[in-house]
């Protein structure tokens, strides 16, 4: 149902890097759950409306004021690695 | 009785006439909690210091004649994807194994306020992805009713506390059953609320339109008085919902002549154990005698929730969880060549196997030539699934069904068989895709082990389910049956 190919483009996608072994469980474990899934399309789902949130609520919306905020200082205590008032990165380009 | 072992309410009626102090319930929690910790481990992360501090300052509050909110004092346990300012944040995940958040979940402002003393955190499936707490990435949380089986998940450690004595009240978040499946494993109360009735500002997200806050409880009337304090509207969570939150505690009345209940039959067939299904027959039996009108009556969409729940619950988590690439916190893998590496390897690294399982299927479902195949599709069977209750609930007040279709099973029973392991969540996986509240409570034993009787009710009509869940409660003498 889910080829190795696929597994390994959807890793690629989600920033994972897989084993080989891991590779193959999933492989096996995602089709299971995806032909699982399949019973999905016996439903006749014409003209019915998808509900991404239950809520009826539409934009949310505030007074564009400057609120509380949070110190730089406790936010960077965090950071894997930081420099200055950054967060410092391996090289990207 | 122990301290440890009694429930809020009457906590909360010794602390008021000063018969004991908060220090000295606290000591008495922590003194349980290094009696049956080791076997149990419901905690991650524990604050003994400042919890002692926090019961000596609400004592010294009392004497000084200070009127106090009514939970003031009582031990609360908190499940550790709720951010706590200053206090050790993991969500049981590698990844975010040192992350300490600078802010406070709006709820644990409101525990604050309410002067509850916080013992610590509780441990869980990683990331609330389970059913079994077996994926928390340090270690799995025992049941107290039989260690070598599972306490239920995702909030394990909440509802394991709470039933050994380890802590008096507890929050856990339900996404699709993570509350109610583990209180009902446990033999407690659990609730989740309806959507956008709790604030989720602060809570670590997992899939944001179906993850909600809720309490334990060791009784009906405790699970009431926590929701006092932790429901109503934040302006910082855009999904929470503006409304008249009521006094939970008047529904506890034990009325409940003319109620409607319905039964839905696809709740009671044959994937449900039939010991189960002989104690939920009891419990109709029990609301008949109190004067409902309980019936049987059809959600003809049931079985689609699950494979609806399990595409559209981890396409939101795939989304979530791209947060996690160890740039601002949390764990970050050594030795990269580029980003990118870095992204991969501390992903790789960082994350647990159910937790990538569900952010590849999430991905696979989100990724071009499947989002109508699957995700979309999902999200239109939910539309249908929702009408069910919608249409359902016009005509019974209530419906009832139990909380899961066995008890809890042996550690390492199911943790090869990913989809086996997400079956045990058939029963509580719907209400989330509808956004409705439900309840779970103690309704007998089986072989030893905890049932549980789910109630499901209106959008905000967690009031209603108390009131039965309450009457219930009184007339079948089922509550606080705690393990040795």
């Amino acid at each position: 149902m889910i080829s190795i190919k696929e597994v390994e483009h959807v890793a690629l996608l989600a920033r994972l890097e897989l084993s080989e072994e891991e590779k193959e469980v999933y492989t096996k474990q995602l089709s299971d759950i995806l032909e699982h899934a399949r019973k999905l399309q016996d439903l006749d789902t014409e003209g019915v409306p998808p509900t991404a949130h239950v809520l009826p609520l539409q934009n949310v919306f505030r007074e564009d004021r400057v609120g509380e905020h949070l110190d730089i200082e406790d936010v960077l205590s965090n950071a894997p690695e930081r420099e200055g008032d950054f967060f410092k990165v391996p090289r990207i380009v | 009785m122990q301290l440890y072992h009694m429930t809020a309410h009457r906590l909360q009626q010794m602390l008021a006439k000063g018969e004991i102090s908060a220090e000295e319930l606290c000591r008495s929690v922590f003194q349980r909690i290094d009696e049956v910790e080791e076997k149990i481990r419901a905690y991650i992360t524990l604050d003994r210091e400042n919890a002692l501090q926090q019961a000596k300052a609400v004592d010294k509050a009392r004497r000084a004649g200070e009127q106090l909110p009514p939970l003031a004092g009582i031990p609360v346990a908190v499940k550790d994807n709720i951010c706590t300012k200053g206090l050790r944040t993991t969500c049981a995940s590698k990844i975010l194994y040192n992350y300490v958040p600078p802010y406070d979940a709006t709820v644990m402002e409101l525990l604050h306020d309410a002067q509850m003393v916080l013992l610590g955190k509780t441990n869980m499936d990683e990331f609330a992805m389970g059913s079994s707490c077996e994926n928390s990435g340090f270690y799995p949380t025992c049941n107290p009713w039989d260690t070598d089986r599972v306490p239920g998940g995702s909030s394990g450690g909440s509802a394991a506390a709470v039933a050994a004595g380890e802590a008096v009240l507890a929050l856990g978040s339900d996404t699709g059953g993570s509350i109610r499946l583990p209180a009902a494993y446990c033999g407690v109360v659990g609730m989740k609320p309806t959507y956008g009735a709790v604030s989720r500002y602060g809570l670590v997200a997992y899939a944001s339109s179906l993850d909600q806050i809720g309490p334990f409880a060791r009784d009906v009337t405790d699970c009431a008085l926590m929701l006092n304090v932790i429901c109503g509207h934040d302006p910082r969570d855009s999904t929470s919902v503006p409304y008249d939150k009521p006094d939970y505690r008047t529904f506890l009345t034990g009325e409940i002549k003319g109620m409607k209940i319905g039964v839905p039959r696809e709740y009671m067939g044959e994937g449900i154990d039939s010991a189960v299904r002989e104690i939920i027959n009891k419990a109709v039996r029990v609301f008949t005698d109190l004067g409902a009108e309980v019936e049987e009556t059809s959600l003809p969409h049931s079985d689609y929730a699950l494979p609806a729940y399990y595409l559209i619950a981890p396409a939101e988590a795939s989304s979530n969880l791209a947060r996690y690439d160890g740039v601002r916190y949390g764990y970050r893998a050594d030795k990269s060549e580029d980003v990118v590496d870095m992204f991969k390897k501390t992903r790789s690294e960082g994350f647990g196997p159910e937790v990538k399982r569900r952010i590849m299927l999430g991905t696979y479902a989100l990724s071009a030539g499947y989002y109508d195949a699957y995700y979309n599709k999902a999200l239109k069977v939910r539309t249908l699934i929702k009408r069910d209750f919608d249409r359902a609930l016009e005509k019974y007040d209530l419906l009832l069904a139990p909380t899961a279709p066995g008890t809890a099973f042996k550690r390492g029973e199911k943790v090869d068989d990913p989809l086996q392991m997400y079956m045990v969540d058939i029963c509580t996986l719907a209400v989330n895709l509808a956004g409705i509240p439900a309840i779970s409570v103690p309704a007998g034993n089986v072989s030893g082990l905890p049932v549980g009787m789910q109630l499901m009710g209106k959008p905000f009509g967690e009031g209603e389910i108390l009131r039965a869940a309450y009457a219930f409660e009184q007339c079948s003498g089922i509550c606080c049956q705690l393990p040795d």
